[in-house]
């Protein structure tokens, strides 16, 4: 597989603001990917330097290979969706889409071709002479889509393209984007805050927090097995227990939490560190008596029916809520029991807490001898 | 027992539901109808009548004063009048773009400043500030002083009383009038929009042409109006900085109503640079123009 961006290093500074921090990052050719965060996390940023309308303050972005950071917005192979279209709104759809070919001064007669081309692609043909405004959003988006696309670019960024079409449209979109990314092979860059777009889209999804590369991995693999505690927490449902490792045996851990012990599956933990635990509700079951190791006890607060999934809401002694989806027919505690927890080992994913790191740095500070 | 006629209930209670209406739209109402609908009338009837011997207005209906504008000498003098209207404009247009496009770009601390600069002028009768303009450049001013003093030249230049002086003069008064409305249009445009022009191939200049420029055409042309139209009517320019060497349909008005005492041709020429006002908004909002963007100064 072929690398066709490569982000190496990459700090983005708005004055004082540092919002994106040592970003490395490389995408094959082909590929679906994602990059997933809040607000304000730097998504955005990151796709504005690949694309040229911001100056990374330091780091490399290669495109096949070739340093862009001096190149301008037109000198570089990608094309660009925007968030709110950017359709010229002057211009109608013929000649919207045919701007990038106009600028290239290609000739009349294969302008017309390809135009038509994209407009059979879109499923908009007849509607050349429409003016934007005229317009539904959905239909919008597709002539965002084709005026980028017809410039064969190496890489398609897309900035939130679906974030102003309503639900039901979105879930179309989304489903035809793929298949047109699938189609042309064209490198699709993606960013978005919502995940199960990000899900469903994706080959692999780089998920950012605070201008930081949380974790950059396949779609199921984040969701399986999230790298830190914000991963677990915002891709889906989670249950986040904080623990300390207790006891490693025979490949189990036993974790320690304040509500009591529980099992994982081991990893490269230390005896004594502290670390986060994360269980998807559809993994925890319940249990009339004791589970071998798991000491949760709680108190079952509510039965939610939607549908298929029965939601469940378990409160520890210490207060905290667990979510747990059972499906129909599952063994389901009564309302106001007493319900003991446990899952099964492989499905609690551990992650390093960064309060970990912090008291082991404290532990390493030198105070200078002053104890002495 | 006397029940009242539900018929007079009913107007009573929509005279109450007006009230709130009448009470605050009639002052400007009548304002609008007293200072300016009143007097449009009354000009557009007196230039259908006749002038007496002595001056005065004679109640008898006549084309006369319409078929006078097609006079050689009145033709002459709207040429050179829309010639002077139409070089002010071209170089408001020209010195009013770059100014507006770094306003509308430009922190907020030198938006404020920007605009300052333009609002200030307006603290001093534009006569006033005119009257400077002969002690910098008149045979006498301190441009001429200067250039003498330093050997440059043998003689003061006529600047002042020349009709690029004239211009000058339009130009200086009725800058802010195109500034604004350009600048309003610069501020809407969507950046966005110059960045899709850019990624798909455009350089500077034809994002400028092919965006920038259609978009903040409707502001151009507001300004236009703004500036075209008075530059044909401002006399006071023309008496001051032309020194009543070249005549503007603004002279020829106050002329007719002054000098020549015949206020029938005088309210003809009125209603003729009306109509062209009304010919050029029509034209505005024709092409897509808000009307609102032209109440901006």
């Amino acid at each position: 597989m072929r690398t066709m961006v490569e982000l190496t290093d990459v700090n983005k500074y708005y004055g004082e603001n540092h919002v994106v921090k040592n970003l490395n990052l490389s995408i094959n050719e082909g590929e679906f990917l994602t990059m997933l965060g809040p607000s304000g996390c730097g998504k955005t940023t990151t796709l504005r330097m690949i694309a040229g309308f911001e100056q990374s303050s330091g780091g490399s972005i290669k495109v096949e290979g070739i340093n862009v950071e001096d190149k301008e917005p037109y000198e570089r192979d990608v094309n660009t969706v925007f968030q709110s279209y950017a359709l010229f709104p002057h211009k109608n759809v013929f000649d919207n889409i045919a701007f990038g070919l106009k600028m290239k001064k290609v000739p009349k007669a294969e302008i017309g071709k390809r135009v038509n081309e994209m407009l059979a692609m879109i499923q908009l043909e007849g509607f050349e002479r429409r003016m934007p405004a005229q317009l539904s959003g959905g239909q919008r988006q597709r002539v965002a889509i084709a005026r980028a696309l017809i410039n064969n670019p190496k890489v398609l960024l897309l900035d939130e393209p679906l974030g102003a079409l309503d639900l039901k449209l979105r879930k179309q979109m989304q489903i035809e984007l793929k298949r047109l990314q699938k189609k042309l092979g064209i490198t699709f860059i993606y960013v978005t805050h919502d995940q199960e777009e990000a899900l469903t889209m994706s080959d692999r999804i780089a998920v950012m927090k605070d201008g930081v590369l949380e974790q950059l991995a396949a779609p199921d693999e984040i969701y399986e097995r999230p790298r830190t505690k914000f991963v677990a927490d915002f891709i889906g449902e989670s249950n986040v227990f904080d623990a300390t490792v207790a006891l490693k045996r025979n490949g189990v851990m036993t974790l320690q939490t304040e509500p009591g012990a529980i099992l994982a599956g081991e990893g490269d933990f230390t005896v004594g560190e502290m670390v986060h635990v994360s269980v998807r509700p559809e993994k925890i079951k319940f249990s009339e008596r004791t589970s071998e190791g798991f000491e949760l006890v709680g108190l079952v607060k509510e039965h939610i029916y939607v549908g298929s999934v029965i939601k469940s809401i378990v409160v520890l002694p210490d207060g905290h809520e667990i979510k747990i989806n059972r499906l129909a027919g599952d063994y389901l505690p009564p309302v106001a029991s007493v319900a003991h927890l446990y899952w099964e080992i492989e499905h609690a994913v551990v992650m390093h807490s960064k309060a970990n790191e912090i008291y082991s740095m404290i532990d390493n500070i030198d105070w200078g001898g002053q104890n002495e | 027992m006397n029940e009242p006629n539900p018929q007079r209930k009913t107007v009573r209670r929509r005279i109450k539901k007006m009230l709130p209406v009448i009470s605050t739209v009639s002052p400007v109402g009548i304002w609008l109808l007293v200072l300016i609908a009143i007097p449009l009338i009354y000009v557009l009837v007196l230039s259908f009548l006749s002038r007496s011997k002595d001056g005065n207005v004679e109640f008898a209906f006549t084309l006369t004063n319409y078929t006078k504008l097609l006079n050689p000498d009145y033709i002459q003098i709207y040429l050179t009048s829309i010639l002077i209207a139409f070089f002010s404009t071209v170089i408001c247009i020209l010195l009013s773009f770059p100014f507006a496009y770094h306003m509308a770009n430009g922190s907020q601390r030198k938006k404020t400043i920007m605009m300052l600069l333009v609002i200030i002028p307006f603290w001093t009768n534009s006569l006033i500030r005119l009257y400077g303009w002969k002690t910098l450049l008149g045979n006498e001013g301190v441009l001429n002083k200067f250039l003498l003093w330093t050997g440059l030249i043998n003689e003061p230049l006529q600047i002042m009383f020349t009709v690029p002086s004239i211009i000058l003069g339009m130009v200086y008064t009725l800058l802010p009038f195109m500034i604004l409305p350009v600048y309003a249009t610069i501020e809407k445009l969507d950046r966005t929009l110059l960045e899709a022009a850019c990624d798909l191939g455009a350089k500077r200049v034809k994002a400028f042409l092919q965006v920038t420029l259609p978009l903040t055409a409707p502001g151009i042309f507001a300004g236009s109006i703004m500036v075209f139209i008075p530059s044909l009517g401002y006399f006071f320019v023309s008496d001051l900085m032309g020194g009543g060497n070249t005549m503007l349909i603004g002279n020829l008005i106050k002329n007719q109503f002054y000098t020549a005492q015949n206020w029938p041709l005088g309210a003809s020429l009125s209603i003729v640079l009306i109509i062209l006002t009304l010919v050029f908004v029509r034209i505005y909002t024709l092409i897509g123009g808000d009307l609102d963007d032209l109440g901006v100064a």
